[in-house]
């Protein structure tokens, strides 16, 4: 019998609005209001409340045999409430059914865990009285921001008293080892680690809707005959929520999949569901990860640099954590609410050069035409906020 | 005195200086009693105007509304403009413009809406013509021929600016057998470095040689003309150029920070030194933490010098504002506490004038042309990044020195009129005139 843990990552970032070095001083609303709006009310539409509505069913359906795991931003909670609440209570209406179990990450999608512990610390705890507020549940398995995974940040995440945290099944790392079983961290094997199948991973996330992939078109009974055929105890499905209707139209057949899918794989009588800590306590770890440099789920490379890559993302990140004590002796709650949204690791994204060409960053949701816009527009807010701070 | 001129660009179309210069010296010139018809390349749509349109008074005002001709009418009246079916532009490379007209055939658009790049925002491409560079030049050359002589009788000495329009001006003068004035914005030098187009190089060159003039914008263009392309040093004069002031004053903007600003204002480009500007502020901001740095402008250096900023970490007090049109540039100016001016080679250079207009203490390099006119300014080796961050320093920190920059030097740019200026190119058309009746 195998355990399959489907699991969905919900996060939007606040979108900068074009910010001039004349701004400076006197503006300091920093946020593109409108876009932050639209790009909300078009995932909503298309992703969040239908693929919600259809998990519901689906939950109800299968009287507790689909089980599945979110993580949700802070970021992403904020928008919900600025510009689409229905989706938030149907989230709500999500873990009501019991079914869902809610992970802890940081709050603002940030790389602090990269910076240091106390900054992540503080973002982590953040995040778990959010979860606590919005959907009554305290958190026992994490999630780093783009699965970003060390050594060092598992000793911090389990010091937090977590038990069980996700990662990258990265080659790198692995080696001949299969991400289909549970390890423990390399520093006191107290952490459950369950890695994530990139290859059936991304057969869903990438390559659905690729009319020159061999496999397309891929069916539910095709896909439930390949984790069958999986060796090891657990398949790990991780994947970006808005693959459901975003990144995967709808009109490619993305539902209709998901809804074939529990059924499918409950069929092949070799398979249930589980959510991650239900999974990390029923299997037994096998071996140790080690991991002495931090791996993501990002790109080929499998590793930071999509975010820590170049001097401008290096730059970027250095100057804004030199705030941070700033930050933290102010105590001011509309301070801490810029501080967290500048966090987003999509403004540093935004920064990398590593595609193709300069600037070439073919990414959803990305407002700037380069890199170097994007560099210049957040270290124009950037320095107007340690202006505002230096005021204090 | 009448003149027929082949010109470039005319406000407020402008991509550059040289259409200001020719504004202002056209201007000048009517107040001397020179008369101009001002000969131009203006891509159109596709009605066929293939050859010549000729553009009366009344329409020219009707076209060039606008704070530029307002109080102008005088002048106008001097003036008359011919427009001519080209694809020409100034500050245009052959290889830029087979990269554009390519694109133009491929894509079929017409005007470029590349943000940010001074050429491409109100020049319109069209199939029709040359398919180099050199072709436009050359078939521009010939409708100039045609222009002159239906113009017979009406003008009496021809001026032409920069290489684009020499041949132009050659073809005009065989034609018509009137005197030739050419006149030196900049040398291939300034444009390239070293590695000149020896074509653009050969046309300057000839139109030079073919010439019963030469004026140059500075001393330092004057020396690289007798020194490096061969022309008889009596030939050549240095007429500095002046600047034009609009009458009303912009009231103040609203100062966001209370950091100095030390500003670089131009396009980014190696010509205009905009890596030295980048060490310099570099070390500047290791002595003093309350200044901060602009760079306004665009161009194909800014990629380079946003990975030099970030790479020296002086990201969050080193700012990028992109190109900035109309009234954002004398904002700019009005925010500035220092102007920089670090061109590696500049024939002449006319924004540091318009800094001291506005005000602020001025940085220029000692390879600049403007350095020649200037006294109230502080002069630096482009290179010699140690010298400019001296005086960087020194102007935000010592109140005395900047005082006495910015009263002296708005007094002496006051100083500095068209109408002297079109004075001595009067002198120089008067000299060619009596030379050709020889």
């Amino acid at each position: 019998m195998k355990t399959v843990c489907l699991y969905f990552q919900v996060h939007q970032p606040w979108r900068l609005k074009t910010y001039r070095f004349f701004n400076m001083g006197n503006d300091h609303n920093y946020l593109d209001d409108f876009t932050n709006r639209a790009i909300m009310q078009k995932v909503a539409r298309q992703c969040y409340l239908p693929m919600n509505a259809l998990l519901e069913t689906l939950i109800k359906q299968h009287n507790g045999a689909l089980r599945l795991s979110f993580s949700i931003t802070g970021s992403a909670v904020e928008q919900f409430k600025a510009y689409a609440p229905e989706v938030l209570d149907s989230f709500k209406r999500l873990a009501d059914t019991g079914c869902v179990e809610f992970l802890g990450e940081t709050y603002s999608h940030s790389l602090s865990s990269l910076y240091s512990v106390d900054e992540f610390k503080q973002e982590v705890k953040l995040h778990q009285a959010m979860l606590k507020e919005e959907f009554g549940v305290k958190p026992t398995a994490f999630r780093n921001t783009e699965l970003i995974y060390s050594d060092s940040i598992a000793q911090a995440v389990e010091a937090m008293g977590f038990k069980t945290m996700l990662a990258e099944g990265a080659k790198h790392v692995l080696g001949w080892k299969s991400p289909n079983f549970v390890y423990t961290d390399a520093v006191d094997n107290k952490l459950r680690l369950l890695l994530r199948n990139y290859k059936l991973s991304d057969d869903i996330a990438f390559r659905f809707s690729n009319e020159g992939w061999e496999e397309w078109p891929l069916t539910a009974d095709k896909f439930a005959q390949w984790v069958a055929a999986e060796t090891g105890d657990v398949v790990n499905l991780f994947m970006d929520y808005e693959t459901f209707g975003e990144h995967q139209k709808a009109s490619t057949g993305i539902f209709d999949f998901m809804k074939a899918l529990p059924e499918a794989l409950l069929a092949t009588g070799e398979v249930s569901f589980a959510t991650v800590s239900e999974a990390a306590k029923r299997l037994q770890p096998v071996a140790v990860l080690h991991c002495p440099h931090a791996m993501s789920w990002a790109d080929e490379e499998r590793d930071v640099t999509a975010w820590l890559g170049n001097d401008l993302q290096n730059e970027a990140f250095g100057k804004l954590y030199a705030l941070a004590p700033k930050v933290k002796r102010a105590k001011n709650r509309d301070f801490d609410y810029v501080w967290h949204f500048m966090q987003n690791s999509d403004h540093f994204y935004y920064m990398a050069t590593k595609w193709f060409s300069d600037g070439d960053v073919h990414s959803y949701f990305n407002p700037y035409g380069s890199a170097y816009e994007a560099f210049i527009n957040y270290m124009n807010v950037l320095a107007d906020f340690e202006i505002e701070l230096n005021k204090l | 005195m009448r003149v027929l001129m082949f010109g470039w660009e005319f406000p407020p179309h402008i991509a550059g200086g040289l259409g200001t210069a020719c504004y202002g010296m056209t201007r000048g010139l009517a107040r001397n009693d020179v008369e101009v018809i001002f000969v131009m390349p203006k891509a159109s749509g596709d009605e066929d105007e293939r050859f010549v349109k000729v553009v009366n008074a009344s329409d020219v005002e009707a076209l060039y509304t606008g704070d530029v001709a307002t109080g102008a009418d005088d002048i106008m009246q001097k003036m008359s403009f011919i427009h001519i079916d080209s694809n020409m532009v100034p500050y245009l490379s052959p290889e830029e413009y087979e990269t554009k007209r390519d694109e133009y055939l491929r894509t079929g658009q017409r005007t470029w809406e590349v943000p940010g790049d001074v050429w491409t925002q109100r020049y319109t491409f069209s199939g029709k013509y040359g398919a180099n560079l050199m072709e436009e030049v050359a078939r521009y050359a010939i409708v100039a021929a045609q222009v002159a002589k239906n113009l017979e009788g009406q003008f009496d000495v021809i001026h032409a600016h920069d290489w684009l329009t020499y041949f132009a001006g050659i073809a005009a003068k065989r034609v018509s057998g009137k005197p030739l004035v050419v006149h030196m914005h900049a040398t291939e030098f300034d444009r390239s470095g070293e590695n000149i187009n020896t074509q653009t190089y050969a046309i300057e060159r000839a139109g030079m040689h073919a010439a019963d003039m030469v004026i140059a914008v500075s001393n330092l263009t004057r020396n690289i003309v007798i020194n490096r392309y061969g022309v008889p040093a009596e030939k050549v004069v240095a007429v500095h150029n002046a600047v034009r002031f609009a009458e009303k004053e912009k009231p103040l903007p609203e100062r966001g920070v209370d950091d100095k600003i030390v500003t670089f204002l131009g396009r980014i480009t190696f010509q205009k030194g905009p890596d030295y500007f980048v060490e310099a502020a570099a070390k500047v901001l290791k002595r003093v933490p309350n200044v901060r740095f602009v760079m306004a402008g665009s161009g194909d250096m800014m990629n380079h010098v946003i990975r030099r900023v970030a790479a020296l970490g002086i990201a969050d007090r080193f700012h990028f504002t992109g190109f900035l049109r109309g009234d954002d540039v004398q904002k700019m100016f009005q925010l500035s506490d220092v102007y920089v001016m670090p061109s590696v080679s500049e024939p002449f250079g006319i924004s540091p004038l318009e800094a001291m207009r506005s005000n602020v203490p001025v940085i220029i390099s000692k390879q600049s042309g403007v350095a020649e006119v200037l006294d109230y300014a502080v002069k630096v080796d482009y290179w010699d990044v140690d010298a400019m961050a001296d005086a960087i320093y020194g102007l935000i920190t010592y109140p005395a020195l900047a005082k006495m920059f910015s009263e002296r030097g708005m007094a002496e740019v006051t100083g500095l009129k068209w109408n002297n200026a079109a004075a001595k190119i009067k002198a120089v058309y008067e000299q060619a005139i009596e030379k050709c009746n020889k």
